[in-house]
């Protein structure tokens, strides 16, 4: 692969706290490493800010290796920006050409409001685990571990679904802002697993009641967000979701 | 949305192929024959009513959504590239339904009222044959109805599909099997629709 | 002071049963009386905090995170060892505790190795309890790999996301007991000051990391579970967050810090491609089970590697180590790595990489595909792309996040790795009830040292965090609260609050007024550059002293000329950064210390002055078996407490891989 160093043009959303009015600043990186991932680009712009005595963009990372689920950034009018099933941090400087311009934006959401430049409060998904995203056992309660074989297929469709990091990528990409993909993520892998069952129908009516209170919007089946996420999640689940919650509802005796 | 678009959908296989006798090419003689039954008949009738009350819960969820669905995003985006990961046609369902609305209404006020008030005015036979050639032989009506029929079939071939998603059923075998459907449904449909007034206003039928 | 690890008496393998057995318990009704302070949700937090919310104590949990779920435990990729003996492979408790102890080099507590052992089981069973999707079998039954330093299988796994598995397993188990208000969860808070009142810990000071703000926060008890110090080198395969600030408050406050020499280089990492790295990517370990590594015989061949020709190659861990290969420890695999490196035979363009090539297995592989199809006589082509399917099938997604960072793919040119730091066996010092020498402080998974002695095993990480949060602390913390039932909680009021609370406003007001020129980046980097280089893979007398000096420097420098923007009563990502680097500063000084005083080579410590003729680490059992707790006595003046070790059941040997 061969190497090469870049000047770039970057437009990125300046905002000074949740009150605030954000607005765009434009700022020049020079010499940056194709070799570089694009969070080591926001670094090397931040040093060059602080020691202009500029204040430094603030933005959510931590893991850096594409597991966390903690970066994300709005990229060139993308979720984690241009590579598929990628995210932020895993996003090289190879992706972008001498000269390019590039914008970055937070993620915007009614349920994801801004906290600094492009950091957001996603709080809402802590909520909707709370809401029944869980299997109540305590701990010492379990059965031996392998006294409850499960099908491999079904087994393997609860880790696919299970691998979602939480990011949010979903919601900002899709137009509605909804959190489909997600709540079907957790309400799939917990009803695929015969230790799920017996609070199936809780679990998804819950679950569905506390995404719309934070104010997700509605699926409209784009697959947009099938698409921008990084890990690959599979609109499947937003239909068994659809599908656990429409028996759950039928067969719910509470009005 | 996915259950009245099902209904909806189920209404248009009738719909089109009552229309599709006029290609019997009888004069209009079975098309007027059904056009009779269709409004005449007492069960047809009730199921009339079905049929709005599917059509304006259809509209009004639409509008729903619309409202929630802004909602969710008070602030948009600077720059966004939503082509890089959905088709236009799947995020443009309220745009195409606008579409869809404004042309029923043109229908409706073509075929619908004139039907409505021959059943209720007494005994004047109606002929809604006649009277639709009458209609297509003017070329701006003939524009609009084709403007109409792609709408619908956008319309349609995101909304087969996506109803079947709404309601839970994705499967590995079979969806791909229901979205050939979706979109053999949404061309025989459309092509049907389409030609009717391409027919009649190059009169390739008497 | 002396050390008193509070070892229960009697046989190693009844030592856990007689202990629960006997030790107090808190009723009911006093259980929510109680208050309980967690700082961190990794492994060990989130499962702490949820098993203690499940019995009833009021408990409250702190992340600097955004969420619980971010933990770095969640980056763990290989998998989860516990003795459950599925395979009918002959394992058992007493294997993986004989495992580990040895795999520790002989530097770890025998009692609290052989605890962890025992409920290694029970971890497996509930965390499929709660949902985990661990890899089955098509019989529907657990799945299970081997690991480095083992001969049996007893690794489970969730692909290469065995980590993330288990922690969101924790997590959702920590968001149930916040629904059931339980658990109250401060997200973006960070701890930076341990209260104690009466000699005893009674609360933190923590800080809203949005706001700025200082709060005060009572609790009965503290519980540290805030992860290793790996970050202290700067460029680790750690999260960018992970540090040791709470653990470096809890030492200020008294609290021994035990072995912080006791590092962990991980042999099989993404190699640094240039100044701007900022973190280090780990390929998992299982890749060695596949993967053959070489360098070229030539000093500075600039050839690509598939240019160099067979009999020109040196597989130099099986040159050296022709029993276990390229199957060594950790420690082992990556001194070797560097030698290679250090003599000049590296490769890529900063030389600092060897190779860890997939042809062979792929062409074993895809014999093996072929043998199986009846195309024994088909070409060399077709028999690497059938190898090549095999090999994507096992490690597919590493082969692909390799290809993300490097542009290059692995499957048609070698990978190129080299060390990293990985893990810190050090932390703080407690006793078997995983208290520190201050009562009431309890600390857990990483952030102590207990367990895994001077190296530790793959796959034993994740479960010592889970087995001191759901199955050791919910007992042992009891016995510490039964006594505490008449102390009402106290108010955040209290005197010693209100001076911990303006011994913080202080410390950041000094941080942002120091207005200086460098950043906190740049002092990072050069702090990491130093222990990388004097207290890294390999350290010697001459190197740690001279470290010392380049430290006192550093830390005078970072104090008089580091530059942080913004005000303190805001999110400011650089204060924060800003102290967790001038606690890594006083750590690394520590750290050096403690290098310069176990004057033998043990594990990931590697004295220079220790070795065997032809270059292997030599442990000296008569001098050094003990474990060196470090009290902070003054500003960077510590006073070591030897703990000895004692071994009741697995007898020292001298290591060898030959």
């Amino acid at each position: 692969m061969e190497h090469y160093h870049m000047n770039l043009t970057l437009k990125v959303w300046r905002q000074k706290n949740s009150q605030a009015k954000g607005n765009f600043d434009t700022y020049q990186v020079k010499n940056i490493s194709s070799e570089m991932s694009f969070l080591e680009m926001f670094d090397v712009l931040n040093e060059q800010l602080i020691v202009e005595g500029k204040e430094p963009i603030a933005f959510d990372h931590d893991c850096r290796e594409g597991i966390c689920g903690m970066c994300s950034m709005y990229i060139n009018g993308q979720a984690h920006g241009p590579w598929q099933q990628n995210t932020t941090c895993q996003l090289h400087m190879r992706a972008f050409k001498d000269g390019d311009t590039i914008v970055v934006e937070p993620w915007r959401s009614q349920a994801f409001p801004v906290v600094k430049d492009l950091v957001v409060d996603r709080s809402s998904f802590d909520r909707i685990i709370q809401a029944g995203g869980y299997i109540s056992v305590n701990t010492g309660n379990a059965v031996d571990a392998n006294a409850i074989p499960i099908d491999k297929k079904d087994a393997d469709d609860a880790f696919m679904a299970a691998a979602c990091i939480g990011c949010g990528a979903c919601v900002a990409t899709c137009k509605n802002g909804s959190a489909m993909l997600f709540v079907g993520a957790k309400v799939s892998q917990l009803s695929l697993l015969p230790q799920g069952q017996p609070e199936r129908a809780n679990r998804v009516l819950n679950m569905v009641a506390q995404m719309d209170k934070e104010g997700f919007g509605n699926c409209t089946n784009t697959y947009a967000c099938e698409a921008e996420c990084p890990k690959g999640i599979s609109i499947a689940n937003i239909a068994r979701l659809n599908s656990e919650y429409i028996k759950a509802g039928l067969s719910s005796e509470e009005k | 949305m996915g259950l009245t678009g099902i209904f909806l959908i189920t209404f248009l296989i009738v719909h089109a192929g009552v229309n599709a006798c006029i290609f019997l090419n009888d004069g209009g003689a079975t098309f007027n024959e059904f056009a009779h039954f269709m409004s005449h008949n007492w069960i047809v009738r009730f199921l009339e009513i079905g049929l709005f009350v599917g059509l304006i819960t259809h509209i009004i969820q639409g509008l729903l959504l619309w409202k929630q669905n802004n909602a969710a995003r008070p602030v948009g985006y600077y720059y966004n590239k939503p082509s890089k990961n959905s088709n236009w046609y799947s995020r443009s369902m309220g745009i195409l339904g606008t579409l869809l609305l404004l042309f029923l209404i043109m229908h409706l006020y073509h075929f619908f009222i004139g039907t409505k008030v021959a059943l209720y005015s007494g005994d004047r036979p109606h002929n809604l044959y006649e009277e639709m050639k009458l209609v297509f032989a003017n070329q701006w009506v003939v524009i609009a109805y084709l403007v109409g029929v792609v709408a619908l079939f956008w319309h349609l071939y995101h909304g087969f599909q996506s109803a079947f998603q709404t309601l839970g059923v994705n499967h590995k075998k079979y969806t791909p099997i229901i979205k050939m459907l979706g979109l053999g449904y949404s061309v025989i449909i459309c092509v049907l629709f389409a030609l009717m007034p391409v027919a009649i206003y190059l009169k390739w039928i008497a | 002071m002396t050390l008193n690890a509070k070892i229960p008496p009697g046989e190693m393998n009844k030592k856990w049963s007689d202990y629960k057995g006997h030790v107090k318990l808190v009723n009911p009704a006093n259980k929510r009386k109680l208050e309980v302070i967690i700082v961190g949700t990794g492994l060990a937090g989130a499962s702490a905090a949820a098993s203690l919310g499940e019995l009833g104590y009021k408990v409250k949990a702190f992340c600097f995170q955004d969420s619980p779920r971010r933990a770095h435990s969640i980056a763990a990729q290989g998998g989860i060892n516990a003795a459950k003996n599925y395979q009918n492979d002959g394992d058992s408790v007493f294997r993986l505790f004989y495992d580990t102890v040895k795999g520790g080099d002989y530097r770890a507590r025998e009692a609290n190795v052989h605890r962890l052992a025992e409920v290694s089981t029970s971890i497996i069973d509930q965390c499929v309890a709660q949902g985990v999707p661990f890899a089955r079998e098509y019989g529907g039954l657990l799945s299970n790999r081997s690991f480095g330093g083992t001969q049996v299988q007893r690794t489970f796994y969730a692909a290469g996301q065995t980590g993330q598995q288990l922690l969101l397993g924790a997590y959702s188990a920590l968001e149930r007991q916040v629904a059931l208000g339980n658990v109250k969860m401060y997200s973006r808070h960070e701890m930076l000051e341990v209260v104690k009142i009466d000699g005893k810990a009674r609360g933190i000071i923590a800080k809203d990391l949005i706001t700025g703000k200082l709060e005060r926060h009572f609790g009965h008890a503290v519980l540290l579970c805030s992860g290793g110090y790996g970050n202290v080198f700067y460029l680790s395969t750690n999260a960018m967050g992970s540090n040791v600030t709470a653990a470096w408050k809890a030492h200020k406050k008294g609290a021994h810090f035990a072995n912080p020499c006791f590092t962990q280089i991980h042999p099989t990492c993404i190699p640094v491609s240039g100044d701007h790295q900022s973190k280090l990517t780990l390929m998992s370990e299982s890749l060695r089970n596949d993967g053959r590594i070489w360098v070229p015989k030539q000093k500075g061949d600039n050839r690509k590697p598939n240019d160099i020709p067979e009999e020109e190659r040196d597989y130099y861990l099986e040159r050296r180590y022709p029993a276990f290969g390229n199957l060594v420890p950790r420690d082992v695999a990556s001194r070797a790595a560097k030698e290679r490196c250090d003599e000049g035979y590296g490769v890529g363009t900063t030389k600092m990489a060897v190779y860890l090539d997939f042809k062979d297995s792929i062409m074993r592989y895809g014999r093996t595909e072929a043998g199986k199809t009846g195309m024994e006589n088909t070409d060399d082509a077709t028999i690497y792309a059938l190898g090549k399917k095999v090999v994507e099938e096992k490690y597919g997604n590493l082969f692909e996040m390799y290809e993300k960072i490097t542009g290059e793919n692995p499957y048609e040119m070698p990978m190129r790795i080299y060390p990293a730091v990985h893990y810190t066996m050090g932390g703080l010092w407690v006793d078997y009830e995983l208290q520190t020498s201050v009562p009431g402080l309890y600390a857990l998974g990483e952030a102590n040292f207990s367990d895994h002695g001077a190296n530790r095993l793959g796959a034993s990480a994740l479960m010592q965090g889970l087995a001191d949060g759901y199955f050791v602390i919910p007992y042992t913390l009891g016995n510490y609260l039964a006594d505490e039932i008449r102390t009402s909680s106290i108010s955040t009021d209290h005197q010693a609050f209100v001076e911990a609370e303006k011994e913080v406003a202080d410390r950041l007001n000094k941080l942002i007024n120091i207005k200086g020129k460098q950043t906190v980046e740049s002092f990072h980097k050069r702090l990491g550059k130093i222990i990388w280089d004097k207290c890294g893979m390999a350290r010697n007398e001459q190197g740690l002293k001279q470290a010392l000096e380049e430290l006192k420097q550093l830390k005078a420098e970072f104090w008089s000329d580091v530059r942080i923007p913004g005000d303190i009563n805001e999110f400011n990502p650089e204060l924060d950064k800003a102290g967790r680097v001038a606690d890594f500063i006083e750590l690394g000084k520590l750290m050096c210390i403690d290098a310069l005083d176990r004057n033998e080579s043990c594990g990931g410590h590697f004295r220079e002055e220790s070795q065997t003729e032809d270059g292997e680490a030599k442990r000296d059992d008569e001098n050094y078996a003990y474990v060196a707790a470090w009290e902070l006595k003054g500003e960077d003046y510590w006073e070591l407490h030897k703990e000895p070790l004692t071994f009741e059941i697995v007898k020292p040997t001298q290591r060898s891989y030959k």
